[in-house]
């Protein structure tokens, strides 16, 4: 496990603290959406959480504001004691679709964060640093619309990391990818999280991910979005995806969100 | 025959070389290859050897142009044994070049030899390639004219048009205000304004500049703003969570983003450009192409008339590709663009 003390410029990984933050969409108070509500959690520097829960529970809505995309209606949001105000390159994002700029090639698409901060001609080693990390070497001249799904997410991944994030946040990165291509990057944002020992949340509806990733499961449930339970997932990694305790959890998982009904059940299975 | 005549040649070339021994399929290709040259020398005989029945001075430029084509063609053929890449192309635009050539044999028979059209309006090609000859430091002239008056004023207008285009296209408040003022003026053609330019501006070529900066103004404009409104609010989210700030977020993604959009402007901005231009030209600059066929037709020179729509096809077609070239290496990250 990565290093405990946090005294915030040393440590990589960023850690977060989310206070009573309530997200309610909608001005009528007849058409409002609760969409979080009463939310607590922390998260530790260099940790992996995982969000779960079915849809309309509110993760992706708790992603954004981490990510300072969207502001809470109520709570504050920090980042190693720093509050959350906006979008910031210390939270790097990877979104389902990886959005990458088809204007720009792979290289300058990963190059594109240093180039927004302006700190492109000091760090350019880091581009092809990061490419080669997510296995794109070769592909640097490759516009996005040559890419597979898999190549793509990998850039959008290696555009995300090139400013060192304290933390990553992403949004079902592999939802899009087939079976196998999904093991595969699976495995590779665990090396790459080992490595670079970064704080990752992945909001997942898969609860098999989730657990093979992780070391927190965050278990939310909608209307309004709330967390349920969180499960520790004290499998040691790296994890062989057929451990005898994959079952247990999974179970429990699911038992979760079987209280939290019938219908949310069915969806698993 | 609603087949492709390219794709013809080709497949007849295939069944030729597949049913027929190699020498033979071989023979017959470069047969086919020199039916262009069969036309031409028609065309030669034709001329030279049919009484003309329109009253006119016949120079040798005609016959001198046609000599020139069959013996360049010859040549080419020949070159086109042994290369064949060449030969290849050659084979492809046979059956135009075929065509154009018997168009040109027609026009002369119709105009010069049986007078089925008449003078001054209906030159035989003869004329108009003399007009050329005869008139060509003039026409030079005319359209370096044309060609500077074009450049300042499509330069001024589509630079423009990209900067109201953006500012309508990213902030509320400035589409607030154009927006109703390019739903005003926009549509009126710039030609309409040319009574009142020509007493605003100091010189005629100024006045023009204008108009057509005004051409190419409105679409680009349109084509900006509604590219840049509507590209993926993703972009920006992922932008921003990189560290951009506003005018990264504006000139590194928006304006790429709608590149595509902002091209289409440029191409109808140019069409536009052309007619005003050639319109300005006729009716209150002293110079270019727009001036010379006024002032030609002015004369009943109507072999002028033609040698200048020449002139001006040559030009904007030119003008056209070298726009395309330009879009096809900036968007080259784009998929399925529109050839030209």
């Amino acid at each position: 496990m990565v290093t405990e003390q946090d005294n915030g410029s040393h440590t990589v990984g960023g850690a977060i603290e989310i206070k009573n933050v309530g997200r309610v969409f909608g001005e009528a108070s007849d058409n409002q959406v609760i969409a979080l509500k009463d939310i607590n959690l922390h998260i530790k520097p260099g940790e992996f959480i995982a969000l779960i829960g079915p849809s309309g529970c509110g993760k992706s809505t708790l992603l954004r504001l981490i990510v300072g995309l969207d502001v809470p209606s109520e709570g504050e949001l920090f980042l190693n004691g720093e509050k959350i105000t906006g979008p910031h390159y210390e939270r790097g994002l990877v979104f389902q679709d990886p959005t990458l700029f088809p204007w720009l090639n792979v290289y300058d698409n990963v190059a594109s964060g240093l180039v927004a901060r302006k700190i492109y001609r000091e760090k350019k080693q880091d581009v092809a640093e990061y490419i080669k990390l997510v296995g794109l070497s070769g592909f640097e001249k490759s516009y996005p619309h040559h890419l597979s799904g898999g190549m793509a997410q990998r850039a959008a991944l290696a555009r995300a990391l090139v400013n060192h994030p304290r933390v990553l946040l992403m949004d079902e990165p592999l939802g899009a990818l087939d079976a196998f291509t999904r093991m595969q990057m699976q495995d590779e944002i665990l090396r790459i999280w080992q490595e670079r020992k970064t704080t990752v949340v992945l909001v997942t509806h898969d609860v098999d991910e989730a657990i093979y990733m992780s070391d927190r499961i965050v278990i939310m449930t909608p209307r309004p979005g709330k967390i349920q339970e969180i499960i520790d997932v004290p499998i040691g990694k790296p994890r062989a995806r057929n451990h005898p305790d994959f079952f247990r959890l999974r179970s429990k998982i699911l038992e979760t969100l079987h209280f939290a009904g019938e219908e949310t059940l069915s969806y698993y299975l | 025959m609603s087949e492709n005549p390219a794709q013809m040649v080709k497949q007849e070339e295939t069944r030729a070389a597949v049913s027929a021994p190699p020498s033979i399929a071989k023979y017959r290709i470069l047969f086919i290859r020199f039916i262009p040259v069969i036309v031409l020398l028609i065309n030669l005989a034709l001329h030279s050897f049919l009484p003309n029945k329109q009253v006119s001075n016949v120079t040798n430029t005609y016959t001198g142009v046609l000599i020139a084509v069959i013996v360049f063609y010859i040549i080419l053929a020949c070159v086109s044994i042994r290369n064949q890449s060449l030969g290849e192309a050659m084979s492809y635009k046979v059956p135009l070049l075929a065509v154009l050539f018997s168009f040109f044999g027609i026009w002369d028979l119709v105009t010069l030899k049986l007078k089925l059209l008449p003078l001054p309006y209906f030159p035989g090609p003869d004329k108009v390639l003399y007009a050329f000859v005869q008139d060509w430091p003039l026409l030079l002239k005319c359209t370096a004219y044309s060609l500077r008056l074009l450049f300042a004023g499509y330069a001024i207008g589509a630079l423009l048009g990209l900067v109201t285009g953006t500012l309508m296209g990213w902030s509320q408040r400035w589409n607030y205000w154009i927006g109703p003022l390019l739903k005003i003026i926009g549509p009126i053609p710039a030609t309409a304004w040319i009574p009142i330019a020509l007493v605003a501006f100091p010189t005629s070529f100024l006045a023009s500049v204008f108009l057509i900066a005004l051409a190419v103004w409105f679409p680009v404009t349109v084509m900006t703003s509604s590219g840049i409104a509507n590209v993926r609010n993703a972009f920006f989210e992922v932008a921003k969570t990189l560290g951009g700030n506003q005018k990264y977020l504006i000139f590194k993604v928006a304006v790429p983003a709608s590149m595509p959009m902002i091209f289409v402007g440029l191409f109808m901005g140019m069409g536009t450009s052309f007619l005003t231009l050639i319109v300005a030209e006729m009716l209150g600059v002293k110079a270019g192409l727009g001036w010379y066929i006024n002032w030609a037709q002015g004369w009943a020179e109507y072999a002028k008339v033609y040698t200048s729509l020449i002139v001006i096809a040559v030009m904007f077609s030119s003008i056209i590709s070298l726009l395309f070239k330009t879009r096809d290496r900036l968007l080259i990250w784009q998929k399925g663009l529109i050839k030209w």
